[in-house]
């Protein structure tokens, strides 16, 4: 998981991770490959899932075109099993399935975008703040199903600026700020660590509010 | 009276399908790639001669082909254009796509040149008589002539323009294609194969503009190099009217076009005294690009584009 403020680089992380971005420096590995300046189409099929800020739905499509789209026959596992993994996660996508994506409310477009990703299969997903601008009862829901996903072994690479609500969620945390790392460890040692206080809750507590 | 209204009505008809199967390329292209690709005009052309070729070589003695042998050359004929625009795409417009966005519209110009030179050079500057690929026989419905030409053209745009909607709207190829026209990098950053889908674009479009092509040179009967040239503008205006980048935009722009054109041309003598003559045909076209462009360039179907949703869309 990756927390830091508002312009700290995860999103731009995250773009150069998926090919969307090229790195000017570094080398990026997946599963001990080597990814650098791959395109995003094949880090897809890599097994690699990228579910971007601001959710991104194609809005002119409906619910189930949205799903449609983004099936890139990854492992070999049919479009209809797909369809039903993801419709057993979210049931109100499959109520509104073909309903306009546009129809729909923040938090099932939220659905709606992680569903999309794991039309592709993903043995790595990253969700880019998936909390963004929804009722904490929402983001909850969504959380909630995050974690089951992870434990049924797809790994989460989760970006957040809700830094209390990821360090209760996840494993291991990094903190980036200013586009490099300045800590990293187990949440649980995070959560205590004075730095994140002096990082997040003094200088910006106003995302913890927004979040 | 009646009799010339219906007449009129069914020159609406005829000329708006085929303006309709033009206007689609046009859109479609746009949808996709944000661009005006101004070679389209020549697929229509390439259509004719590619027909024209075909059925010569076929068969020698063009007069008597037969109604099975038409259908195949007019098959055969709209998919080599389409192959065209796909190879046009690869070669003129995708090295071009992360430059400019003005590159790519002025390398379509030109192709455009250059496939009217060629066809100029190949087959002669001059005009080439074209055998109508329909059995010409005059009905008269309720007092107005309808050729069994006119009946044929509208029966072939009407199942292109089925067809094409049903491959847009219920196929996954089409799903593909929408995706990419609302936003091509989340298309990307999906995996979505955005390449197959820009070429999906470029053979579709083609596909119906050489059907236009071959439909139009069946109802006057003769084909040149250049006959692209006005059509494809009047096409662009219509889909330019219905709103360019929209699919129904384009066939709604194609047949109000067509009627205004029909009507204006019958009227304009008749309201001006003789002084405007059936000539101000086309500039009632342009005329109408022109007020679209000031007043509403969205178009009639078309959604406006404010600045804050692109920056939204742009930033993840
Ligand atoms: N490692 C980096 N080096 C230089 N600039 C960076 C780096 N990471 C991000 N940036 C720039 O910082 C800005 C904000 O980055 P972004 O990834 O959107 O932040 P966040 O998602 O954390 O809010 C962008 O303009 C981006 O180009
Ligand atoms: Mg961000």
């Amino acid at each position: 998981m990756v927390l830091g403020p508002n312009g700290a680089g995860k999103t731009t992380l995250l773009n150069s991770i998926s090919g969307v971005a090229r790195p000017t420096s570094g080398t990026i590995l997946f599963d001990g490959n080597d990814i650098t300046g791959a395109r995003p189409e094949q880090v897809v099929r890599m097994g690699l899932a990228h579910c971007p800020e601001g959710r991104q739905i194609f809005q002119r499509l409906t619910v189930e075109e949205n799903l449609v789209a983004a099936h890139v026959g990854r492992a070999g596992k049919s479009f209809e099993a797909l369809r039903s993994d993801v419709f057993d996660l979210f049931p109100i996508l499959k109520e509104r399935r073909n309903g306009m994506a546009s129809r729909m409310s923040g938090g099932q477009q939220q659905m709606l975008a992680i569903g999309r990703a794991l039309m592709a299969e993903p043995r790595l997903l990253m969700l880019d703040e998936p909390s963004l601008g929804l009722a904490p009862k929402i983001v909850q829901q969504i959380f909630h199903i995050v974690l089951d996903l992870s434990k049924s072994g797809i790994s989460i690479l989760l970006v957040e600026q809700n830094v209390q609500l990821a360090l209760e969620c996840g494993d291991y945390a990094y903190l980036l700020n200013n586009g490099t790392v300045r800590l990293h460890g187990p949440a649980q040692e995070l959560a205590e660590h004075a730095a994140i206080s002096e990082h997040f809750l003094g200088g910006a507590s106003e995302t913890l509010l927004h979040g | 009276m009646l009799g010339t209204i219906i007449q009129q009505v069914f020159n609406a008809l005829t000329i708006g399908s085929i303006y309709a199967l033009i206007a689609l390329g046009y859109t479609m292209v746009y949808g996709v790639l944000r661009m005006i690709n101004f070679a389209h005009g020549e697929m229509f052309m390439l259509g004719a001669y590619a027909a024209f070729v075909i059925l010569t070589l076929l068969i020698g003695d063009i007069g008597n082909a037969g109604v099975v042998i038409l259908a195949l050359v007019f098959f055969a004929a709209v998919i080599v254009v389409g192959l065209i625009g796909v190879g046009v795409e690869r070669l003129a417009y995708k090295p071009l796509r992360h430059s400019n966005r003005l590159a790519p519209m002025l390398s379509s110009l030109g192709v455009s040149l250059s496939l009217v030179t060629a066809v100029q050079i190949v087959a002669g500057p001059q005009p080439i008589g074209f055998p109508s690929f329909f059995p010409s026989t005059r009905f008269d419905v309720l007092g107005g002539t309808v050729t069994s030409v006119q009946i044929g053209i509208l029966i072939a745009a009407l199942v292109l323009m089925v067809a094409l909607y049903t491959l847009v709207n219920r196929s996954r190829a089409g799903i593909i294609v929408r995706a990419v026209s609302e936003s091509r990098p989340t298309a990307q950053l999906l995996g979505i194969n955005v390449n197959l889908a820009i070429s999906l674009v470029f053979f579709a479009g083609p596909v119906l503009g050489a059907a236009g092509g071959i439909l139009y040179a069946s109802y006057y009967g003769i084909m040149s190099p250049t006959m692209g040239a006005v059509i494809g503008l009047k096409a662009f205006t219509a889909a330019i009217l219905g709103g360019i980048g929209s699919i129904p935009g384009a066939m709604l722009g194609a047949f109000i076009l067509a009627f205004v054109e029909v009507a204006g041309t019958a009227l304009l003598p008749a309201l001006t005294g003789g002084l405007l003559g059936t000539e101000y045909r086309d500039v009632l076209a342009f005329a109408i690009l022109i007020l679209v462009l000031l007043v509403r360039p969205a178009g009639i179907l078309g959604e406006p584009v404010s600045e804050e949703s692109m920056v939204y869309k742009r930033e993840f």
